[in-house]
Parts: C-alpha cells; structure tokens; sequence
C-alpha cells in the first residue's frame, strides 16, 4: 500500500515564480489496484506520480511505503512500511529502480542504440550479470510481440511500437508498481485499447498500477479500480477506496 | 551471481555501446586525441633516444678538449703545446687529435674524417661507415678517390666497413692513418686539430683549464661538462625547442579537453535524465562517463604511443629529424636503439590522459545532479 498524507510539493519556493504543484493530498493507494489520476493538464497528476515513485521529495507531508523491504532497510525496520519523504538521493534510486517502473509520455528512450538495450537500460546499475537480464529482455520482447526489432534502433519503431518498448523497460527489474504517466496521450484509439490490455496483464500479475491520464478509454476503463480526480494540485473527487 | 563488479561490467558494456552510436564523433575525436599524444610521444622517445646516443658517444669523449682560437675562430694547433700541457699538475694524458669534413661533390655527401689515437690503419688504406660504404657503392678491398686540397686524387683503399648497428656514431666516419690526412688537407705535421686532455682527478679540471688559459691564452679548453650540458640545452625535454613544440602540443591538448568538457549537448543531457529517472544514481552516470572517457583516452594514449614509437625507432623520426637531428653531416639513415623513459611516459599519462577524463565527468556531473522527475517534464 501507498499513503500520502498532507503531501505539498511547491517550487521555486521563497521566489517570485514560486507555485505550488501538489496541495495537501491525503490518499492511500492499495496494492494490486489500477487507480487512475485524472484532471487537466498542471492540475498535479505528474507532479504526484514524481512524488510517489521517489523521483523528488515532498515539501511537507508524508509518503510511506507498505510491503516492499529494500536491501538498506534492517531486518527489523519497516514491517509497518516506511516513510521515503526524506530519504537520501541513493536510497530513493535504489527504491526507484527496485519497486517502480515507469511509462512516460514521450516515452523517453534513448535514441542511437537497440530495442533490447533501451529494455536493458534500468538493469545495467544493477549487481545481476548481463546475461540474466538479458534472458529477462528477451522474454518481455517476445511477451509485447517486439523481438524482430530487438537489434533496432528505437528511431525507426512507429508509436505504437515505441510504448511497448517503453513497458518492456518498465517491466525488466520486475517492480511491484508500475507508473504510467498520460501513456495514450501519442497513441490513437485502437493503440490505446491495446495499452489498456497490457494493463490488465499487469492486474493480472498483481502488480499495483498509477495511471495519469485525461483519455476516457484508460478512465472510464473497467480495470480501473478507481479514479481520483484532481484540479489545482488538490484532489476534487478521491473515488471510493475499495 | 549478483556481485558489485557485475554493476562495473554491464555500465562498461552499455558505456562501449554508448561509444559506438557516436562513431563519427568519437573516431574523430579519438583521432585528434591520438595525433597529440603522437606528436608529444614521438618527441619524448626521440629525445630519449638521442639524449642515451650522445651519452654514449660521451662516455668516451676526453675530461676536456682544447682548441687554439685565432680571431674568435677555431684554428689548428702546435702539436708542441701537448708537451707543455702534460707537464702541469693534475694532467694525465694530452693526445693531439686530427679530424675534419670532407665534401664529396660527386656523391654530394659530408664525410667526418678521423684519425685514431693509435693507428688504425697503415697509410693508403681507410676504414669506413656504413653510409658512406653504400654512398660511394665500395666494398672491402674496393679503391675511394678522394681529393686533397690541392686537387690531386687521393687513392685509398677500404680495408673495412662499420657495422649499420653503430651508425649515429659511425655511419658517416672515414677513419684514415696521419699520413693520409695530413695529405688530404695539406696539414703541416707540426700540427693538431685540438688537444684531447685528460685529468687524473675530476675535481681539478677547472683548476687544470684556468692553467691552460693562463700558459696558452689563444686557447680555449672545453670541459665535458659542458659537452653534456649543451646536448641538454637542445634536447632535454624542458628545454630548448622541445619547451616550444610540447608547450604547442600540450595547448592543443588543453583546447581539444575544455572544448569536450564545455560540449555535451541537449541530447547527452537528456539521456543523462532518462537515465537518472529509470533508476541510474548520479555515481553510475559518473562511472558511465568515466568509463567513456577513459576508453577514449586510453586508447589513444596507447595508439598514439604505439605510432610514435614505430614513428622514431622503426621509421627514425622522420616527420621532425631534419629539424632536431641538427646540422651534421650525411644525414645518415641510422635507426635509433629503442629507448623509452618511463617517468616521461609516466608523465604523459597524468598530462593527457587524467585530465581528458576529469573534463569529460565534471559536465556529466553537473548534468547528473539534476532532479529525476526532470524527465517526467521533458
């Protein structure tokens, strides 16, 4: 489970620009669940999914993580889950890399090398050798029907193609919780339907999933569990919490 | 098996494909890389290799030569005053020496005439260097003219060839008895090109030269101090025209490194983002850079090394041995002996490569330090 309480994320703070993102969210998130972020754009669904997946921290409020031990927890810490608000930069990656995986809006490959390399891309920090993660890209090329492009640059897949790149990536250290920010906003409607599948395949894994996005056919979707909505950095309609 | 090199192992792997994308880029910036250090290694080795040839030419040369000058010049001088110098204390030995050049207009050629200190060979025969052996196409046994002063041939016959193995020395080196020189430049018999003095206690050899002076004042003693310290005027590698051409060469270094630490473009520094959101530290985006820049370095530090070597030894310098190698003789085609210092390699190392790495890991570090969620935005 996720908990967010009184979460405030303000930028440029003490400046003339400053402005604040995020405003007093209070919200827990269950695991297993597909729960949908939705509002207009600069109404803090980003800014939100950031905060939750330890890419910054929040100005004031807590964040704290339920059922997942990361290698620098002690035995003895974090069975009631733990606070990640104020954690140091190398904790929050490792958790990132560990726990989380991310679906962005332009994708975010890296240009001028391989399909299987952009997949491969979140496991090179990691202790496991290159076979076996290798082995890992591989099956998820093959699983999202990609494995004749595996020596590709990404600069020649079409969209649709380009995304289930960006899922295979997503999904190579096997994180409980996926992050998917706006992931239709370049797709057309038959794309998206099959994004909307791939989704459920993560359902069905038991993978906790975060949805942002303003498209009716990921919101209004079946598999979404619920659907919070936002506006101004604060939550208008929270969605029954199942 | 998960171990903390396996971390090392796939960020160099991803750090060499990462290289490849970028083959224009970085085979030309490998290429500029390498022709430095080329041209600071080539002159290293060079003026190693020189440096250890004029020691042992050194090694054998006399405490002290004394020419007589006459109106600022050197001029021959009397054999007599061998005696005299003998005589002074501390003196040991006093040998009057003959040598001179010869220009040989037909085969347009400068040869070192010499004459031993013991006869070498009886008068009317000579022995010579390799050079010249193929320069005039002789052999041993072959008859050499050779024309005096007066223009009147000189017929003299090989009687040996140097071996190629001691060419600086010798590739030029015509070595004849007195009688023949003495024919050759219509040189009174009276009569010594200088005084090769030698001191029984090193100690005493300016005290010995200030004597010369004071008894012999049109002449001037040369100790081999001296010698040593005018070869490393021209060729120490701090200084003379090694300062000017390494100084060039290091400024090129120093512009080709601030260019590559001010120039990572939009593209690197959106990857550096990506990477930083999908879970690389800003350490494993340092080791990347790192292991980028060392790949680079290291290898044209080692090519560029590889290349000067075969540069100066194998192909003996040629891009700059008319300039270094000075003014003498044959210009014989000697190859030098393999002689590789490695403080100054060493040196190099720290110059080149540790700076070239850090340029390339501070931007990387600047880029890297900005917040993951950046490529949420972007």
């Amino acid at each position: 489970m996720i908990e967010l309480s009184h979460v405030t994320k303000s930028y440029n703070v003490g400046r003339n620009n400053q402005f604040t993102a995020v405003d007093d969210v209070s919200l827990s998130i269950e695991s297993g669940q597909l729960t949908v972020f939705k509002g207009p754009s600069g109404s803090g669904k980003t800014t939100l999914l950031s905060l939750v997946g330890c890419m910054s921290r929040p100005s004031s409020g807590r964040i704290r993580l339920h059922g997942i031990r990361p290698a620098f927890l002690a035995a003895e810490e974090g069975n009631d889950g733990f606070d990640i608000s104020n954690l140091p930069e190398r904790f929050l990656t490792e958790i990132r890399r560990t726990t989380f995986g991310f679906i962005f809006q332009q994708f975010n490959l890296v240009r001028g090398i391989s399909v299987r390399e952009n997949v491969m891309l979140p496991a090179y920090p990691t202790t496991e050798s290159h076979a076996a993660f290798q082995a890992r890209a591989e099956e998820l090329l093959r699983l999202f029907d990609i494995s004749r492009h595996a020596a590709s640059r990404v600069e020649w897949l079409s969209g649709g193609e380009l995304q289930r790149v960006a899922i295979a990536r997503a999904l190579i250290n096997n994180p409980a919780v996926i992050i998917a920010d706006e992931p239709t906003a370049h797709l057309d409607s038959k794309l998206s339907r099959e994004f909307m599948e791939i989704v459920a395949l993560f359902k069905g894994q038991g993978k906790t999933v975060l949805i942002a996005s303003h498209d009716p056919i990921v919101y209004d979707s079946r598999l979404a569990d619920r659907v919070v909505e936002m506006r101004d950095g604060r939550i208008t309609v929270s969605g029954p919490e199942p | 098996m998960k171990t903390s090199l396996n971390r090392h192992r796939n960020i160099i792997d991803f750090a060499l494909s990462s290289l490849l994308r970028r083959k224009m880029k970085n085979f030309s910036l490998l290429a500029v890389y390498t022709l430095i250090i080329f041209v600071i290694a080539s002159l290293l080795f060079f003026v190693n290799a020189l440096k250890r040839e004029a020691a042992l030419v050194l090694a054998d040369a006399p405490d002290m030569v004394v020419q007589r000058l006459m109106a600022g010049r050197h001029d021959l001088i009397p054999a007599a005053y061998a005696e005299k110098i003998r005589a002074l204390p501390g003196v040991s030995t006093v040998t009057p020496r003959l040598w001179g050049y010869y220009y040989d207009p037909v085969f347009g050629a400068n040869y070192t005439l010499t004459v031993p200190p013991r006869p070498a060979v009886e008068p009317g025969n000579i022995l010579v260097g390799a050079e010249v052996s193929l320069n005039q196409r002789v052999r041993v046994g072959d008859m050499v003219a050779f024309r005096t002063s007066a223009h009147i041939p000189l017929l003299l016959t090989v009687k040996g060839i140097y071996p190629a193995a001691s060419n600086l020395v010798a590739a030029d080196l015509v070595v004849m008895s007195p009688e023949d020189f003495q024919a050759m430049f219509n040189l009174p018999a009276d009569r010594a090109t200088d005084l090769a003095v030698t001191v029984a206690n090193p100690r005493e050899l300016a005290t010995v030269a200030a004597k010369i002076v004071e008894f012999f004042p049109d002449t001037r003693p040369i100790l081999k101090s001296e010698m040593l310290r005018t070869y490393d005027a021209i060729f120490d590698w701090r200084g003379g025209m090694m300062v000017v051409i390494l100084t060039a060469a290091v400024l090129s270094f120093v512009i080709f490194a601030w260019d590559k630490a001010t120039g990572l473009s939009a593209e690197e520094r959106r990857e550096i983002g990506i990477l930083k959101s999908i879970g690389w530290e800003t350490a494993d985006v340092l080791y990347l850079k790192f292991w980028e820049g060392i790949v680079i370095s290291l290898s044209a530090f080692l090519l560029g090394g590889l290349l000067a070597y075969g540069h100066v030894f194998f192909f003996s310098a040629s891009l700059f041995e008319h300039a270094l190698k000075g003014w003498a003789v044959l210009y014989p085609k000697f190859k030098l002996v393999p002689a590789v210092d490695s403080y100054h390699l060493a040196v190099l190392f720290f110059l080149t490569v540790l700076p070239y790495t850090v340029a390339t890991i501070v931007p990387a570090w600047l880029a890297a330090t900005v917040d993951p969620d950046a490529a949420m935005r972007s």
